[in-house]
């Protein structure tokens, strides 16, 4: 143990003298309340120290103890379903201790350590064990099986003892091997450190979110980074929340970094509640929480991002497919920079250090999809958002997100102030990963790459014709064009915009999602055809087919390919006998 | 080291006093300073090293000498004394009583900085506040236990709205009604009047705590105005589970004394000149409203401010709205129209809104009516655009109805009486009515059900 004193005191920056044998980012306890702080910076023999809480009342001369160890995450059955601070406190315990307030100094384990977990081994004395060896599984949930693992950083040993099936707690010895080396069901892992792996792999399989825009126009695919950048007001905040509860992902890890806590307390409310389409179990089931709000301690939420992507990294070398939602990155950049400013570092733009594209494309290069030290195939996507001040993009952070991530979904506000969500802008966003994903939609619907190229074409010809438009007036457009805009509104409001409080429409299957899309352009094609023989615009307005088109979104569920088929028997009915009169 | 004083500073620049450490102080700890003619003031350290302490000084240091002052430490943050017998009384904008009465009686101190709020402690907010205003019922529903600004421009009329809002609020299940917090930070005498008679008039003067720090007080005594309206709108809350409405004005100023402390201490300026920490500061505040577990309160804020040039990416109303839950934007071209309230229809919005209303709390078409009203509004805002510029006769049939609904909905809808206080059902059937001036087809917003049930009859 290594006692050091506090001499300097600048909010939660403080420096402390005698701590010049710890190491960089160990962990201290500071002041006579033990607040949790983390080195950052040693100088000769004087050490600068984040606090992780709020120190008014701190004196100097008070003693700061070192743990000689980073900051650690606690790793082991019992994340799931939990709600965590930036530095991993659990937030259901601290108020059962202390109430509706977050005291300094109170403190509480990550994991229950009188829980019991079955535990069954898969080893036997005498077998060898290493990193990414399982030796054992315990059940985390009814869906959730958790293979027992060395910590990655464990020498290939004999093992002496192994630990029969029954219930053990996280703290039991479940394992020892020849070295005297004990294995429990629960590791310390620094967060700062990204866990090993085997390999890192290529992109194929895509992160089915069952939101149309994203989807078909800008698919993510499993184990790719995105970013999502909007004003405030714009639905950052919605949006991840739908992605969190619809995509197909083993575990979400969703991090409220600095933002509002009624948003943490919405989704405590209604994730229970919410069934997994695929699971059919409750939404929480795969769920963790950290929640470092806008008025909890700042220097936790700069780590917040760290602790959430850590966990993620825990179930990824199980071979699970995990999503972080981080909400927001923009809150973790201005945490770094009051930091900064406190240590009196050089800024460079805008006051940011000059460091955070470096930290960003850390923190974005610990997504990817990859094969565990076990051998299986785990992936993290990472959907970060970005709340860009005043809605202007030019700045740092999303400038900076923006050369490592290759998915980025720009919300819009004109969008957003018609009420037209998700507020996703089909013309500054873009994907990188629809070539790699092509080959998965193909198989769902063959149509896919022709529809939605010719979807994308239509809302680009609808741009600029939208110019003239403002300047002229739809009615001096032949009507060719103005079937343009008729078709642009189609796909607008029947189906790029979503409605997350509809029950059929806010998820919405792959199948479903290019049936709806080809629907639409059929109708285009169709219709543009009959114009070009000589019907007048209104004939085609005055079908009853375009107000259903736009409506099926809502109306058909997402196993019932059958009514968009229907719909489109209709269409062509309706068209066929319209051609018939135009024939001539 | 209460009750000793120490004589003398080694400098005094602005707002900071910096003197000689001694032993027992602690970081954000309350000081007391007299200059040489025994006027004491308040102070908070703010930066301790070995040899110095660097202390803030809330209110005008003219006149301290670094020679003839003595300093007092106090051995505890600053603090608000705290009883139900606040309501009805005027501090000002250190939480000292300003009304000429004693302080109330009690020994209940508490930190006037809080505690952050454990989020899981919260309870999502979900009943409907009604405030009898149609732009703000029908389109940005209130919520007991949100924060909604107020974003507003000189000359607006936000105090008005504001009056009309806290006259009129009210649950419709429960007959408890609401208690006041007034906090004004830099606002004009004639503005802390116009509420203090708008109370009085309505007759709830007793139920309002007034913390008031006026345009001629120091600007840095605003730093903790704020803080002591919240701590005792926590109080009155969480304690004896009354619901509370603080309405905070003007945040401009607030942010204003930041930036003038911030400044003076030398630390790196972000957008504008405004400390980084700007939007971690702000939150302190505003995330001070909600509801908690196990307690019968709550705590609904409704900061208002002024926008520096209208100009709604200014750092202050931006950050505001990335921490706030929603926002009622007042124009200044509708208020020039003459419409009262001028709520700007497309950027005001309240985030807590979808959940608090609909079927068994206002009204089951209430969802589908507000988005359908947004998104009509929206294309009559651009065919009025489009109208300007080719003549409003050039216009398809369709746009022309769509310009009759935008002037039906601004003139029907959105405007009121400043004592018009219409129950939810008349704003909705206000709503349907302008409405009916789109064809059928266009509702495509609305479920076929509730077209049918709620839209005026001659027009289904």
């Amino acid at each position: 143990m290594i006692e050091g004193r506090i001499v300097k005191i600048n909010g939660p920056i403080i420096k402390a003298a005698g701590l010049e044998s710890c190491g960089l980012y160990d962990v201290v306890e500071a002041g006579e309340k033990k607040l949790t702080g983390e080195i950052i910076r040693i100088e000769g023999d004087t050490a600068t120290i984040q606090i992780y809480e709020d120190n008014t009342g701190m004196r100097i001369g008070e003693a700061v103890i070192s743990e000689e160890r980073p900051l650690s995450a606690a790793l082991g059955p019992g994340l799931v379903g939990c709600i965590y601070d930036g530095i991993q406190r659990p937030l259901r315990d601290l108020y059962v201790q202390s109430g509706a307030g977050l005291a300094p100094g109170v403190k509480a384990p990550a994991l229950n350590a009188e829980k019991k977990w079955r535990f069954k081994p898969a080893l036997q004395a005498g077998d060898m064990a290493g990193a990414g060896r399982v030796i054992g599984t315990v059940q985390e949930t009814e869906l959730l099986l958790h293979p027992v693992f060395p910590p990655p950083d464990f020498p290939e040993e004999e093992i002496t003892f192994i630990a029969e099936e029954g219930e053990y707690t996280i703290e039991d010895r479940i394992a020892v091997a020849r070295s005297g080396r004990e294995i429990r069901l629960a590791h310390y892992w620094p967060v700062r450190r990204p866990r090993p792996y085997r390999e890192k792999l290529g992109m194929s399989e895509p992160l089915i979110t069952g939101q149309r825009v994203i989807d078909v126009f800008f698919p993510l695919s499993k184990g790719g980074t995105a970013a999502i950048p909007g004003g405030f007001g714009t639905g950052k905040t919605m949006t991840q929340h739908a992605v969190a509860k619809w995509c197909d992902a083993d575990i979400i890890v969703y991090i409220g970094c600095g933002e509002r806590g009624n948003e943490m307390t919405d989704v405590l409310r209604e994730f229970p509640e919410i069934k997994d389409p695929r699971t059919g179990r409750s939404l929480m089931e795969r769920t963790i929480l950290i929640a470092n709000t806008s008025n909890m301690p700042v220097a936790a939420r700069e780590v917040s991002i760290y602790t959430g992507v850590t966990l993620a990294e825990y179930y990824r070398d199980m071979g699970y497919g995990v999503a972080i939602m981080a909400d927001s990155t923009s809150r973790w950049a201005e945490a770094l920079r009051e930091l900064s400013g406190r240590l009196e570092e050089m800024p460079a733009e805008e006051g940011f250090p000059a460091y955070l594209p470096t930290r960003l494309a850390e923190f974005y290069e610990r997504g990817g999809r990859v094969t565990t030290l076990e051998g299986k195939t785990g992936s993290i996507s990472i959907i970060g958002a970005v709340s860009p001040p005043g809605g202007d993009f030019s700045e740092p952070v999303t400038q900076h997100t923006k050369r490592f991530i290759r998915c980025f979904w720009a919300l819009d506000r004109e969008l957003a102030n018609a009420r037209h969500y998700p507020a996703i802008s089909w013309l500054d966003s873009y994907s990188e990963y629809a070539e790699e994903l092509a080959g998965f939609w193909e198989s769902v619907n063959p149509n896919w790459a022709v529809s939605r190229a010719e979807a994308l074409e239509l809302l680009k010809k609808e741009q600029r014709l939208a110019q003239i438009v403002k300047l002229i007036g739809p009615d001096a457009l032949p009507d060719t064009q103005r079937l343009v805009l008729l078709a642009a509104e189609m796909l607008k409001n029947g189906f790029l915009q979503q409605n997350a409080f509809d029950d059929i429409d806010m998820y919405s299957s792959p199948e479903k999602q290019v049936l709806i899309l080809k629907l639409i352009m059929d109708f285009y094609r169709r219709a543009l055809d009959i114009i070009k023989k000589g019907a007048p615009l209104l004939k085609i307005r005055a079908l009853k087919s375009p107000g259903d088109i736009m409506r099926v979104k809502s109306r058909a569920a997402n196993n019932d390919a059958g009514a968009i088929r229907e719909l489109e028997r209709k269409m062509n009915t309706e068209m066929d006998a319209l051609l018939e009169e135009y024939k001539k | 080291m209460r009750g000793l004083e120490f004589q003398g500073l080694s400098s005094v620049s602005g707002p900071i006093i910096i003197l000689k450490r001694r032993e027992e102080v602690g970081f954000g700890e309350i000081v007391t300073v007299r200059d040489g003619r025994g006027e004491s003031k308040t102070g908070r350290v703010v930066d301790l090293s070995c040899d110095y302490a660097a202390v803030q000084i809330f209110g005008s240091t003219t006149g301290i000498s670094t020679e003839t002052a003595s300093v007092e430490f106090m051995e505890r943050p600053m603090e608000l004394l705290l009883s139900r017998g606040m309501l009805g009384r005027i501090y000002d904008g250190l939480g000292r009583p300003a009304d000429g009465y004693t302080p109330s009686f009690s020994s209940n101190f508490r930190d006037v900085n809080g505690e952050p709020i454990n989020p899981y402690a919260r309870v999502y907010p979900q009943d409907f506040i009604q405030t009898g205003i149609s732009a703000i019922d029908g389109m940005n529903t209130l919520i007991r236990g949100q924060k909604l600004p107020i974003f507003s421009g000189s000359g607006l009329p936000h105090n008005r709205l504001a009056a009309q809002i806290i006259r009129q609020a009210r649950l419709l299940k429960e007959a408890e009604s609401f208690v006041m917090v007034f906090a004004a930070m830099g606002v004009k005498y004639d503005v802390a009047r116009f509420f203090i008679k708008s109370f009085e008039e309505s007759g709830v003067l007793s139920q309002v705590a007034m913390f008031l720090s006026l345009a001629d007080a120091p600007s840095i005594e605003r730093l903790i105005t704020p803080r002591c309206a919240l701590t005792a709108a926590e109080y009155l809350a969480f304690d004896c589970g009354m619901h509370v409405l603080v309405v905070m004005t003007d945040m401009t100023n607030y942010c204003e004394a930041l930036r003038e402390v911030s400044s003076v201490r030398g630390e790196i300026p972000s957008r504008k000149g405004f400390p980084g920490y700007l939007y971690s500061d702000l939150s302190s505040l505003y995330e001070r409203a909600g509801k908690l577990q196990g307690k019968d309160g709550s705590i609904t804020q409704i900061p208002i401010l002024s926008m520096p040039n209208d100009d709604i990416s200014h750092p202050i109303p931006d950050l505001t709205g990335y921490i706030t839950e929603g926002q009622i934007v007042l124009d200044r071209e509708m208020f020039q129209k003459g419409i009262y309230p001028p709520v700007a229809g497309l950027p005001s919005l309240s985030r807590l809104m979808k959940d608090g209303i609909g079927e068994g709390m206002t009204r089951e078409d209430h969802k589908d009516l507000s988005s359908q009203l947004f998104a009509a509004y929206s294309k009559a805002k651009s065919v009025r655009n489009l109208a300007s510029i080719i003549g409003e006769e050039e216009l398809s049939p369709l746009d022309k109805n769509y310009m009759a609904f935008g002037d039906s909905f601004e003139e029907n809808f959105l405007t009121q009486g400043e004592n018009e206080n219409r129950s939810i059902d008349q704003t909705l059937d206000t709503g349907w009515k302008t409405l009916s001036s789109l064809p059928r087809d266009e509702l495509y917003r609305i479920k076929d059900e509730l077209i049918a049930k709620y839209l005026p009859k001659e027009r289904r």
